[in-house]
């Protein structure tokens, strides 16, 4: 079962990876590179060399630095892979209701869907998707914070979609929302460089491409689990 | 009693590998997306920001 679920992951992953970076560079990083001209200060906002050029066309092609992007988006989403192929090989274990013992691709997007809400979205509620030289706290304390919000969301939805109980759902609630009323780290001092447009279209676009990514990813993690293996583990 | 041993051991012998497999999968994501060494740091720089992990 180990190496089902590797290999899965495997290919999955950097099918995944490589379709999220690839979205990443045509729609993230013009964005991300117009911001850090605010960054450095090259460009600045309200100032007297104030920006007259309001398209992300600043662009430069750098190839190592987009390959490097696409490896470790492959990275990533191979991590999460091994993460969700795991699971979805737990849940074929472990539920007598299935009675087919494959999770369908339709069922797999589900899954993607519902870890990109636990892994992207739900942070992104308290810790909005970072753009270059916005002001922020402590690394560790967002970090912690990160993890715990992925953690509780995680199990959350995963108590919503398996549990059998009021009781279980409700539980499900209070934890998917609790970290959001603690609250998420903040910054004392607000003094990121960058316009409000720039850092908000940055946002929602790394939300899209991040949704589109985990789609794919839980799309071909359960494709790849479901295949008949020759071995029979 | 015997029977509950049996079941026992072999969900874990199940359960093992789906563990290793979850162990792999966070490391990978420890050093693709959480280690602040300076070198992986740049390199993962733009991924980090599009996926949404703390960056700096």
């Amino acid at each position: 079962m180990f190496t089902r679920v590797v290999i899965s992951a495997l290919f999955a992953g950097c099918i995944a990876g490589l379709a999220g970076g690839l979205l990443q560079l045509f729609f993230v990083q013009p964005v991300l590179l117009h911001a850090e001209l605010y960054e450095t200060g090259q460009l600045t906002h309200f100032g007297s060399s104030s920006s007259a050029d309001t398209h992300h066309t600043d662009s430069t092609f750098d190839l190592t630095r987009d390959l490097l992007s696409l490896g470790f988006s492959m990275a990533i989403y191979v991590g999460y892979g091994l993460i969700i192929t795991a699971l979805m090989a737990f849940r074929l274990d472990n539920d007598d209701t299935i009675s087919l013992r494959i999770i369908s691709h339709r069922q797999g997007m589900i899954w993607g869907l519902a870890g990109f809400i636990a892994v992207q979205f739900a942070p992104s509620f308290g810790l909005p998707p970072e753009v270059p030289g916005v002001a922020s706290t402590s690394l560790e304390a967002r970090q912690i914070w990160w993890l715990a919000t992925v953690l509780a969301t995680a199990f959350g939805i995963w108590l919503i979609a398996f549990g059998r109980t009021p009781i279980v759902f409700a539980l499900a609630i209070l934890l998917i929302l609790a970290p959001h009323v603690i609250g998420a780290p903040e910054p004392q001092i607000l003094q990121g460089p960058v316009p409000p447009e720039i850092a908000s279209h940055f946002a929602s676009r790394a939300l899209g491409v991040g949704m589109a990514a985990w789609i794919i990813l839980g799309l071909c993690c359960s494709y790849f689990l479901a295949q008949p293996d020759p071995n029979n583990d | 009693m015997t029977n509950l041993t049996i079941s026992r051991s072999y969900s874990l012998n199940r359960l093992l590998p789906l563990i290793l497999a979850i162990m792999l999968g966070v490391s990978v994501l420890a050093v693709a997306g959480h280690a602040q060494s300076p070198t992986l740091h740049g390199a993962a720089h733009d991924t980090r920001h599009a996926t949404g992990f703390p960056c700096h």
